[in-house]
Order: structure tokens, then sequence, then C-alpha cells
């Protein structure tokens, strides 16, 4: 990553490398798409399974997007990469989105299952705290004027807030709760069947090249607004 | 040591003088717990079920009152500065001001809850779990809070903010806090309490490091 250090060879790199990176995300939703609608309907749930393709990827991806801003965080403030807390910056509000998204398909998905669209169990309470999270991170940047001190700010409330992955990943152990607990990643293999799993699977890849779309597209544009501000700034002066 | 002391003493001294937020605190504490059940119904056997969370709600929101004014001021003034050019380190300095927070603002409401809980109809076998909890969980609260200030230091509007920040960090603390108060009513073994001993002593000795960092950074432009 050291070599997308300058803005200018990451500008020229992503601007031959999105083009091919939208199609292969268009590709993958609509293989995922077809997949999704076309897998049998569930024995208990029935059609109402297929919620699952759109939920647990938002799900995997509002997490693992939260890691992302972490890691950016950590490596902005260590190694000082000009573009790690661009990165960060920019992949707040797609994090966000993808939890808001995860929280109002599974509030929707838990009607017909539990008979509730809420439970203050472990796993969704800890899943809203991510949201107000992301909201408060959003905010802080937003509220200092000043980047390279936002930046630091910033960094340092992603890094204490970071504590709340492992909580939501283990929650479902931990205490009793309505939600699903840990079905794929476990000893002895899969709980789900493959038929579920290949649409399941297709989504999350679909879900996160449109993450890491979108975060190239909003970072060109952050840097291309930087670009700007000092034109114009220099043209004032 | 002397220098956190001194350090410690000043913030105190200056908290409970006139323009403070020692009192201030206090009287917010007792203004919205008595709120709570003009709010939601005199039965005491409602009153009893929610006074634990009542109880700690209310003391979360004290606690945050007098968050953004602590660096603030002292940043504003140019304190801030000499103390950093003194013996004692930032990660030290986040520390005294987070224990001057607690001595004025989390202790004096530990010592009131009981006279609360009675108010709010607390079973008395209940009292003690409520105040060993909030013994155990406002230092976290004042931890926390010095980092999410320390973090906020020069925002404009940043007393809007904070407590936006601050929310999702504190929640373990009010859930086992007022979660152990529960248990204690209906008389179940809980681990509430070794929970919020757990949440609490990581935040307290780690707070000042993410606290010293970003005062490093506030007053290093």
């Amino acid at each position: 990553m050291l070599q997308f250090a300058n803005p200018k060879r990451f500008m020229d790199a992503t601007a031959s490398a999105l083009p091919w990176l939208s199609a292969l995300t268009a590709a993958l939703f609509l293989v995922g798409l077809y997949l999704s609608f076309t897998a049998p309907p569930d024995y208990q749930q029935g059609d109402t399974v297929r919620i699952m393709f759109v939920h647990v990827p938002a799900a995997w991806i509002s997490m693992s997007g939260y890691a992302f801003i972490a890691v950016a965080s950590a490596i902005g403030l260590i190694n000082r990469h000009p573009l790690a807390d661009v990165a960060a910056r920019q992949a707040a509000p797609l994090g966000a989105m993808f939890t808001a998204l995860a929280l109002i398909t599974g509030s929707l998905w838990g009607r017909p299952m539990w008979g509730t669209y809420w439970v203050w169990d472990g796993r969704l309470t800890s899943f809203l705290l991510l949201l107000l999270l992301y909201l408060g991170y959003l905010g802080l940047w937003q509220a200092i004027e000043d980047e390279t001190r936002a930046a630091r700010a910033a960094a340092i409330l992603a890094l204490v807030g970071v504590v709340n992955l492992p909580i939501i990943e283990f929650s479902v152990d931990w205490w009793t709760t309505l939600h699903q607990g840990e079905s794929i990643l476990r000893k002895g293999g899969s709980q789900i069947s493959a038929v579920f799993l290949w649409p399941l699977f297709t989504m999350a890849a679909a879900y996160t090249m449109l993450f890491a779309t979108l975060l190239l597209v909003r970072m060109r544009t952050a840097i291309l607004e930087r670009r700007i501000r000092t034109a114009l700034m220099e043209s004032a002066a | 040591m002397s220098a956190f002391a001194t350090l410690l003493a000043r913030d105190v001294r200056l908290a409970f003088r006139a323009g403070g937020n020692a009192a201030l605190s206090l009287g917010f504490f007792v203004a919205v717990a008595i709120l709570m059940p003009l709010g939601i119904g005199s039965d005491p056997a409602l009153l009893a079920r929610i006074a634990g969370g009542v109880i700690w709600v209310s003391a979360v929101l004290a606690a945050l009152l007098g968050l953004d004014r602590l660096f603030q001021p002292d940043l504003d003034d140019g304190t801030l500065d000499l103390l950093a050019m003194g013996p004692l380190p930032l990660e030290g300095i986040a520390t005294a001001k987070a224990a001057s927070h607690w001595l004025t603002t989390g202790l004096p409401l530990t010592l009131l809850s009981p006279v609360l809980a009675l108010l709010l109809a607390l079973p008395a076998k209940a009292i003690g779990t409520l105040v060993l909890s909030l013994a155990i969980g406002t230092p976290a609260l004042s931890a926390m809070g010095s980092i999410v200030a320390a973090v906020t230091l020069s925002v404009r509007r940043g007393g809007l903010l904070l407590p936006l920040i601050i929310l999702p960090l504190i929640v373990p603390a009010v859930v086992f806090g007022a979660g152990a108060v529960l248990a204690a009513m209906d008389g179940i073994a809980s681990g509430a309490l070794w929970l919020l001993a757990a949440y609490s002593f990581v935040t307290v000795i780690l707070s000042p490091f993410a606290a010293g960092a970003a005062l490093r950074f506030a007053l290093s432009e």
C-alpha cells in the first residue's frame, strides 16, 4: 500500500481500475440476486429465508467496515500514511448505511420469524451501538475544522470503539438471545446447507465489491475536493 | 506523586467553588431521578422495577454534565500548556482530571443514591447492590468521559457532540449496573457486578493513554 501513499499514483491506479470494479460489482449482484431468488424456500421459514441473503452480508460488511476504519486509523496515527485518514473518513458513511440496512432488514425479518420487530438482546443492542459509534465518528469529523486535527481525534475515537466488534461477534454465545447463533464458522463445519450458502457468499462478495468500489469513488472525490480547495486558496492569495 | 496530588486538589477545590460543577451535578442527578416517577406514575411495584435503571441513567446524565468543561477551560487560558511542560506527563494529567471528576460527581451521587432509592421504592435488599454498582461503575464513567472530552477539545458546539459519542461507549456500565440491581431485587445470583468491575477496571487503567494521546494532539498546534 505504500506505493499508493502518493495521491497522484493512487488517482491514476484507481482511474483505470474503477470501471473493472464497477463491472465486477454489477456482475456479482446479478448472479447473487438470481441465486437468491431461485434458491428453494426453507422448510421452516418459507420464502422469508431470502431476507438472509440481504441481511447477513450487510451485517458482515458493516462490521468489516468498522474494522477497516480502525485499521486505517491506526495506520494513519502510527505510519502517517497520507491516504489512511481519507480512507477512514470516506468509509464511515458507507459503513453506517450498511449498518442501518442490516438493522432494518433484520427487523423486517424478525417480525415474521420471532413475532417482534425488535428485542433488546445482546446482538441487536450491540449492533445498534455500532450504528451510534459510526454516527459519533462522523459527527466528530464534521465538527473539527482542521483536517489533520480531526483525523487524529477521530482515529482515537475509532480505536476506542473497536472493542464493540468482538462483543457483537460473541454476544450470541455469551447471552440468551432470539438471534441465530454461529452457523457458518463452527467446529464441525457449517450448519447451513450449500443451496443457501452459494447465494449468501455471492451476495457477500457483491456487497464487498460494492463497498470497495464506492469507497474508491469517495476517496477520489475527496482528493479532488482537496485539490480544488488548495487551488482556490492559491488563486485568492 | 505530589504533582498529581496538587493537580487533583486544585480541580476538586475548583469544582466545589461557585463556578464549579459539584453541586450542579448532584442537583441535576436528583432532579432527573425525581422527574421519572412524576412522568411514569407512582405505582410502587412499577417504580421498584425501574428504580435501578432510573438511578443509573440519572447518574450517567449527571456525570456527562461536567465533561465538556473538563479540559476546555484549562486549554483556553493556557493552563494546560503550562501543565504539559511540568513534571506530570499528559497521561497523569488526564488521570488527575478524571479522578477529580469522579470525586466531585461520581462519589457524591453514589453516596446520595440510597436516598433516591427510597424515593423510588427500591426494596431495601437491593440498595446495597445499587450503591456498590455505582461505586464500581462511576469511575468508569469519569474515565471514559475524560477520553471523549480530550478528543472533542476545541470543537465548536462540542457540548452537543460529546453525549452522542460517549453513549455507546458507556452502555456496558448502565446495562450491568442496572442489571445487578434488578438481579438483587429478584434474589437471583448474577455476574453483572463482576462484568461491571471488569469493564470499569479496563476503562480506568487504559483511559489515561487514550486521553493523553488526544491531549497531545490538541496541544501540538
